[in-house]
């Protein structure tokens, strides 16, 4: 267990906060008090103080989240919620500033986490709300040029049928009728009236749109006309690790300036999130961070029943439920660090060759998915109050290749020779051939250093932040399910360079084989208990009116899921804290100073999954 | 008769018994055919190029459970001007099909669209959003969908068989199969546009009409009206 024991259980961590700075903020710092919501309200003209007060002051030195809710016919407000932690530990403190619809304007608190410059322009962006003093307020999901703020409550979407899923009958009167037919335009696209298109003229691939003065931050002005290159990097590019783009200006080999452009694989997740029912969410959650579904579906089923608990019908898992997915969770640790690995090796030039073996021991994993989930990637299996189904007693192979051997075992006993024999061995092979290998520690070492102050700052998250000498892993400083029962080491690494991010995720790796031999005996003892808690309420739970930003340590970083419910079916707002999109604020002060070649090391040293960069 | 000659052999054409075994009798154009298809039946690089979830599956489908060397396609070439398949494995979004058509417009004849997944094919689980094209097919001719959410790697290797089969059937005397040796250059998709919304020029006409009058109260009636 780490030395800081969360103080939740005792004083409430915005009451701690309420205390200590009332005195000083008077009025401007308040309570939330509407029902089920947490934290402090703080008027807008003191959010910089009082920001400055908590980092300063109490310790909440990490940003987690930031985000804003729009409570259109709720008070007509925007409010941006921030998710303040401690890199100590402890739950986090949640702080709410408010601003009108009409002036949706904020002061920016780059200045005090900068980490918060990504997501104040995803708020920007998807919002409309306009932040005082932020350095580079620019799109940065959606394209410079495009019409209105799609997260807005009153925005519509070409397809907009209803409010709220479920919808009425696609099937009218006896005839279908199609989502293409209520445009004009027979696609999904709707553009403002009297938009005249021989007059447009786009904006979307200036420089300006792209972020990139001619000189980079921090570089002094010298008369001497030195000539700067930039570089496009993506979005089609086979070590970007999807569809990742990066403008890049260069002084020679040197990097000046960077700046991530994202947004390519921007797939709607929060407006969609928003029109489903709360079940109806938890599918879309695996294509988040598609190599992790399964933790993924822990973090969101953990934000909901977070939200139920405060009802009063509430029933939390069963053991056996939470021993299942603790399983899942670290099966999908070892399936994402060995991807990365081999990614990171894809990207150092061993094309695919340490790929090949990764992947075979990514495909036993899957097939015990597959036989568990009915799904090798896409498994939709968490449920609120528990999972959707139990271990099968045989795993059977379905589908057959020519070579496969037809297989037909005892899923316990495929489970153990898994955990116990296969995985060890496959994870010593990775740590024999390529710790010492010259091309990584030659290519890793001192490469894309990030330093303990910046990874905090910049709310770096698991593998990255950990490197950095920050041990920091939410399953220990929040603990969640049944880890606090669980022997287990947070990796933490010092140098904060690549070699080290590569490192710490084989310490990972045998951190959760650790934890796997530990659910194993519990897995036993379980057998045939139920896995889920009371009966119905799968698919429509009773969510009360409220907050809950559930989080989970997921390979990638801290995943968080902040819902807002209106006590209705669907999720009033619904937001996900994606790891791979936060870590990608240090990107720049990694890259900057090192040659270009370092680039895709250094990305690749992140580990990102589009899916969850853009969402 | 080797499978090679039986398919070679014109079936009109009548051979002498007794030679059957070893004679294939045939048309110019056929087995000229025969030999360019199975020249390239076997060599088809597709351009690597994930997008979205589907292309993990991709990824597993090239490594030796899978083994997409047997089709002679595990050569993935970054660059379009090398490659002549280009899979689109994932959700197209609005930003995405700019240098999607990009691409497209750089591969070289001849070229095929293999659409990965639903996504890819239709829109998918994420149609509705605002930043999703509904299927790739709205901006490239696609010859193989491939279904599925992601599809397996079984999946697409039938899909690539699929492909190969398409090839095969593809005849040199025929101008529509094979519109790369008509005369001129191919038609360049025309690039969209990223606007207020994304702007498809072959749209225009559509957009110039409906865009500048505010929408009609009922969007259905302008449809009907329409047809
Ligand atoms: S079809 Fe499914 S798996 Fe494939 S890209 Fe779309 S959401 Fe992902």
């Amino acid at each position: 267990m780490t030395e800081h024991a969360p103080t939740a259980d005792t004083v409430l961590p915005a009451d701690d906060a309420l205390n200590q700075l009332s005195a000083r903020f008077g009025d401007a710092l308040q309570r939330d008090t509407r029902p089920g919501y947490e934290g402090l309200i703080v008027d807008p003209d003191h959010l910089v103080a009082v920001a400055t007060a908590l980092r300063d002051d109490l310790g909440y030195d990490y940003l987690a989240s930031a985000t804003a809710v729009d409570y259109l016919g709720k008070g007509d407000h925007f409010e941006m919620v921030y998710h303040l932690c401690q890199t100590s530990g402890g739950p986090p403190l949640v702080l709410k500033a408010q601003t009108p619809r009409e002036t949706a304007t904020l002061p920016s608190l780059v200045g005090v986490w900068p980490g918060a410059e990504f997501q104040e322009r995803e708020a920007w962006d998807l919002m409309g709300i306009r932040f005082e003093g932020h350095p580079d307020l620019r799109r940065i999901l959606m394209w410079e040029g495009f019409a209105g703020h799609p997260l807005r409550k009153d925005w519509k979407e070409a397809y907009y049928e209803q409010d709220q899923k479920p919808f009425d009958s696609r099937w009218p009167g006896g005839h279908v009728r199609r989502a293409e037919e209520l445009v004009p335009y027979g696609r999904n696209v709707r553009y403002p009236d009297g938009f005249s298109p021989e007059d447009y003229e786009e904006i979307a691939e200036t420089p300006q749109a792209r972020g990139l003065s001619s000189l980079g931050p921090g570089v002094e002005v010298e008369e001497l006309a030195t000539d700067r290159l930039v570089v496009n990097l993506g979005p089609q590019h086979p070590s970007t690790h999807g569809v990742f783009r990066m403008s890049i200006m260069l002084s020679g080999e040197e990097i000046v300036s960077l700046k991530p452009i994202m947004g390519y694989l921007h797939r709607n997740h929060e407006k969609i999130g928003e029109r489903n029912t709360f079940i109806q969410n938890m599918p879309f959650t695996d294509r988040l961070d598609y190599i992790c579904s399964l933790s993924n579906n822990l973090g969101y089923a953990l934000a909901v029943e977070k939200l139920m608990a405060l009802g009063a019908r509430y029933q939390p898992p069963t053991y056996r439920a939470e021993v299942i997915r603790v399983l899942m969770a670290e099966l999908t640790r070892i399936v994402n660090h060995i991807w990365a690995i081999g990614f990171l090796l894809n990207d150092l030039g061993a094309y695919f060759t340490p790929m090949m073996y990764v992947i075979n021991e990514r495909e036993l994993i899957l097939d015990f998915f597959e036989a568990v989930t009915g799904s090798r990637m896409m498994c939709n299996y968490m449920r609120f109050g528990g999972v959707a189904a139990d271990l099968p007693e045989r795993m059977r192979s379905e589908a057959q290749l020519l070579n496969d051997r037809v297989r037909d075992v005892n899923t316990m006993e495929y489970l153990r020779d898994l955990i116990t024999e296969r995985l060890p061995r496959a994870i010593d092979q990775i740590d024999t051939y390529l710790t010492t290998s010259e091309v990584v520690t030659n290519r890793c070492i001192g490469v894309g250093v990030l330093t303990r102050e910046d990874a905090i700052a910049t709310s770096a998250a698991g593998p990255v932040l950990r490197a950095s000498g920050v041990p920091y892993d939410v399953r220990r400083a929040d603990p969640y399910s049944i880890y606090p029962e669980l022997e287990f080491d947070v990796a933490c690494r010092t140098h904060g360079d690549v070699y080290d991010r590569y490192l710490i995720r084989l310490d990972e790796l045998h951190q959760s084989l650790r934890i796997l031999n530990q659910i194993l005996p519990r897995l036993v003892d379980t057998e045939g208990e139920p896995i889920f808690a009371g009966r119905g309420g799968m698919y429509s739970p009773r969510v009360p009116a409220g907050e809950a930003y559930g989080r989970v340590e997921n390979p990638k970083g801290e995943l968080g899921f902040y819902v807002v419910s209106d006590g209705g079916q669907n999720p009033w707002r619904y937001h996900v804290r994606a790891p791979s999109f936060i870590n990608l604020t240090p990107l720049e002060r990694m890259c900057v100073g090192h040659k270009v070649a370092d680039v895709v090391a250094i990305l690749g040293s992140i580990d990102i999954v589009l899916g969850e960069t853009d969402r | 008769m080797s499978d090679f000659l039986r398919e070679l052999h014109d079936p009109d054409i009548p051979v002498p018994e007794g030679i059957q075994s070893a004679v294939a009798v045939t048309r110019l154009d056929k087995l000229l055919s025969t030999v360019y298809n199975w020249g390239r039946h076997y060599s088809v690089w597709p351009m690597a190029f994930g997008l979205a979830c589907c292309a993990i599956e991709m990824i597993a489908a090239a490594s030796s459970r899978y083994d997409q060397a047997r089709f002679g396609m595990e050569v993935l070439r970054p660059s379009p001007r090398q490659a002549d398949l280009m899979i689109v494995s994932g959700t197209v979004t609005k930003k995405m099909v700019v240098p999607i058509v990009r691409l497209y417009n750089q591969m070289p004849e001849p070229k095929y669209v293999l659409a990965m997944g639903a996504c890819a094919s239709g829109g998918g689980p994420f149609k509705e959003g605002y930043n999703v094209v509904s299927g790739i097919d709205n901006f490239l001719p696609v010859d193989v969908y491939v279904p599925g959410c992601p599809p397996t790697p079984q999946a697409l290797l039938h899909g690539f068989i699929t492909l190969i089969k398409k090839l095969d059937s593809q005849n040199l005397g025929n101008r529509n199969s094979m519109p790369w040796y008509s005369r001129g250059p191919s038609d360049a998709v025309p690039i969209p546009v990223l606007g207020p919304d994304i702007i498809d020029p072959r749209q225009l006409h559509l957009i110039r009409r409906y865009a500048a009058q505010p929408e009609p109260a009922d969007e259905s009636a302008a449809v009907e009206a329409e047809a």
